[in-house]
């Protein structure tokens, strides 16, 4: 289709709108199908999602707290708020990176990362762990496995070296994120 | 504390604390224990239809007919999947239904047990919400939600899902018919500023337009007497979608007819060229817009909405207020009368446009005298029932587009039609739905050939309950809008449009125990629709018109507001090269 001819309301494409990646904190009723209304709103109205995250609140009202990082175009992003917020168990949706910026927020993400590889590799696998902080939570004869904390960015650059040092599995637990500050998120 | 009474008989005794004294449904094996409940009373009166779908489609009927909430009541499994189309209509023209399925027993779901179906699972894409009951102590707020979720804010379906034993189970009862939800709270008020600021606006317009929509429906009869008056002050042309005819009588002065692909020619280009658009309670649905990006490219628009998602979904606005229609209107005639303002622009030059658009007479079309004409039976079907208490539903095709054009309502809650997702076989149990509700009043279920088909079971719930419903067939041998795209996309290539082997509607009637009546030429048009409205009982009026007729005008898909095919002078080459490869594709 013609980008700049769309047929119909089907075809809109805003093309010079640019891709933002947010972070948005869903505070749900933990009812059974909760998690499953959030995606299915995101699956049937193509939404992305870049990570997602869920578990218990503080709050002792059965509350649960979705984390979920989402990209597109600033107006899609609006849309996406909006859905979310109808949904009947949605109590609030914040989004943290509109709301308080890259610094108002604090996020963070784990990752386990299982290296393979003997001499050299493996000395320098170990000699970069060092370097981003990472911990060795295990250790055989010809592996290690790496515990790293930080923000997601700074967990891809990881990654991303320790895929030429013998990197053979990754398993990550998504964004956890509050907001800085006495205030609630 | 309330009283202890069993699972099913809470469910009955809140839907008649809600004030709903019928409900259509189906029995069993799963909901046995409610019909159990619902044969040892009399508050609630249950309509036995002969298909779920048509349970949905009479509980929608009831609904937007009423203003109350349509209750259905489906068994487990194919009960409940049979229903699926009706939530889905329900979903998206608004409409406020509560559908209670049984369910398997708690200790069998996940078995896959007999008639078992994940049936929230299922509808979850296809209501506000739903419910799965584990626990008996929760069945009274649950009902009650469900209620309060299904009618507040942007209505639509809701479902709760019953498993046997808790249906069977006993729990304390108390009537929380007042209750609302702890999450689920829309809008209340409205920007009073905000507000100050439309009517400040249409002050300075030169060529306004009001576009509404079905949120003014939903907002009770108040508001579209407030609109009525709303125009009245202000003298701004308004023009509807098919959802919100009626809102603002069809024969009122300042009315344009319905908009749309099938809309008339000067509510189409009065769209296209007015500088603001005042939309209240629509959605800027593509059947509205055409080619989006020569929508009204001239305009300021304001788009008033109770539902945040609907506003900047497919066209960004200038003023956005989120609030019910009525609460807008009572607080713009507000402002208009604080401010005192007597002196709204007459808007001359724009109303001599419109007339000069107007003399087009975009719906007129070739009269024969020996056919009858669909646009004709339907023109004579309004003058016929136009001073009656009448209400209007339609299937979905060609008969429901010349309804819409040719039927003037004046009334709110008197047309009911499926537009958002235009299900054929939903005309007439809605039908049966309204009937139900107003006994006495005279209602028509507009339909097709084809459509009516899809629903005919229904004949014997309409017979059963001796309801005087009406179904007037314009049978043109075809699924005659199929065949109208067919032949505007497809070289006329008539591919499985053709109903072949239609039954005999008059002694499909009678085999149901109802009348048929058959109707062929225009001279014997009046005195059959006469005999129709005359007979008591469910009537068949098969009324054979012209078969090729086409509907216009048209906005052809991927086209714009001022790019109309107009009926009468359109060449067969020209309705053949009407779209382009682009606008193919669209639906
Ligand atoms: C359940 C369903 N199936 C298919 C369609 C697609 N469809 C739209 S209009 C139409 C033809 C309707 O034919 P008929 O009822 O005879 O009405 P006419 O257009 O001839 O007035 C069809 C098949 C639909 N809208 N709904």
């Amino acid at each position: 289709m013609n980008e700049k001819n769309p047929a119909s309301t089907y075809d809109i494409i805003k093309v010079n709108e640019n891709e933002e990646k947010h972070t948005l904190s869903i505070i749900v009723d933990d009812e059974p199908g909760v998690l499953a209304r959030v995606i299915g709103l995101f699956a049937a109205r193509g939404f992305n999602i870049d990570s997602l995250t869920v578990s218990e609140t503080e709050s002792k009202n059965q509350l649960s707290r979705i984390t979920l990082v989402t990209s597109g175009s600033p107006s899609v992003i609006e849309k996406i708020k909006v859905q979310v917020d109808r949904l009947v168990p949605v109590h609030r949706v914040s989004d943290l990176t509109a709301q308080y910026g890259q610094y108002g927020a604090l996020e963070r993400e784990l990752a386990l990362i299982k290296v393979k590889g003997t001499g050299n590799k493996r000395l320098e696998a170990l000699r970069l762990a060092e370097a981003f902080d990472a911990q060795t939570v295990d250790a055989s004869l010809d592996s290690f496995i790496f515990q790293i904390t930080g923000r997601t960015r700074e967990i891809d650059r990881f990654i991303n070296l320790m895929s030429s040092v013998g990197l053979t599995e990754v398993s990550r637990t998504g964004v956890a994120a509050l907001k800085r500050g006495a205030d609630n998120t | 504390m309330g009283k202890n009474i069993s699972g099913a008989e809470i469910v009955i005794q809140a839907i008649a604390d809600q004030g709903v004294d019928v409900v259509f449904g189906y029995p069993g094996g799963a909901v046995l224990p409610i019909y159990d409940a619902i044969f040892q009373q009399e508050e609630v009166k249950h309509i036995l239809v002969r298909h779920e779908q048509g349970a949905a489609h009479a509980a929608e009927g009831y609904a937007r007919s009423t203003g109350k909430v349509g209750v259905l009541i489906v068994t487990s499994g194919p009960g409940a999947t049979n229903a699926v189309t009706g939530l889905t209509d329900a979903l998206l023209d608004s409409i406020p239904i509560v559908c209670i399925s049984g369910q398997v027993p708690t200790h069998l779901i996940g078995t896959d047990a007999f008639q078992e179906a994940d049936t929230v699972g299922i509808t979850r894409a296809c209501t506000k919400h739903n419910w799965l009951v584990k626990d008996i102590k929760d069945l009274p707020r649950i009902m009650h939600e469900a209620f309060y979720v299904a009618r507040s804010g942007r209505p639509g379906p809701v479902l709760i899902d019953i498993p046997k034993d808790i249906q069977f189970a006993e729990g304390d009862y108390e009537n929380l018919s007042k209750i609302t939800h702890k999450t689920y709270t829309p809008p209340t008020s409205v920007d009073h500023k905000a507000v100050g600021k439309v009517i400040e606006m249409i002050q300075r317009s030169k060529n306004p337009i009001l576009y509404t929509g079905g949120g003014v429906i939903n907002s009770g009869p108040n508001a579209s007497k407030l609109l009525k008056k709303f125009v009245e002050t202000t003298n701004i042309p308004i023009t509807s979608t098919l959802m919100g005819l009626g809102a603002y009588p069809g024969s009122g002065k300042n009315w344009l007819g319905m908009l749309g692909m099938h809309g008339t020619y000067e509510a189409n280009m009065a769209m296209h060229d007015c500088d603001l658009m005042i939309c209240l309670g629509a959605r800027f649905d593509d059947r509205i817009t055409g080619k989006i990006d020569q929508f009204s490219p001239n305009s300021k628009k304001v788009h008033i909405d109770i539902d945040a998602t609907s506003i900047n979904k497919n066209v960004d606005v200038d003023l956005a207020i989120l609030a019910d229609c009525h609460k807008f209107l009572v607080e713009a005639l507000k402002i208009i009368k604080d401010r005192n303002i007597k002196n709204f622009p007459t808007y001359q030059k724009w109303w001599t446009q419109i007339d000069t658009w107007k003399t087009v007479n975009c719906l007129k079309y070739k009269a024969n005298p020996d056919i009858i004409m669909p646009q004709y039976a339907i023109e004579r079907l309004y003058e016929l029932t136009k001073d009656k208490d009448t209400y209007i539903t339609t299937e979905v095709g060609q008969h429901q587009m010349w309804a819409a054009q040719f039927y003037k309502f004046d009334e709110p809650n008197r047309w009911l039609t499926s537009g958002g997702l235009g299900t054929m076989g939903y005309g007439f149990p809605a039908a049966n739905g309204v009937q139900v509700a107003f006994p006495e009043s005279l209602v028509i279920d507009i339909a097709g050939d084809a459509s009516i088909l899809m629903n005919i079971q229904e004949l014997s719930t309409a017979v059963q309950y001796r309801l005087n419903t009406k179904i007037f067939i314009l049978n043109n041998s075809y699924m005659g809008m199929v065949r109208q795209w067919q032949q505007l996309l497809h070289g006329n290539r008539i591919s499985e449009s053709y109903s072949e082997s239609l039954p005999d509607f008059v002694k499909l009637a009678e085999a149901y125990g109802a009348t048929g009546i058959l109707a062929k030429k225009p001279k014997d048009l009046d005195e059959a629709i006469i005999k129709m409205i005359e007979t008591p009982g469910p009537v068949i009026m098969d009324c054979q018109v012209a078969n090729l007729e086409n509907c216009f005008p048209m906005i052809p898909s991927g086209k714009a507001h001022n790019d109309m095919l107009l009926g009468e002078d359109v060449s067969d080459e020209q309705v053949s090269n009407a779209i382009d490869d682009d606008g193919k594709i669209m639906v």
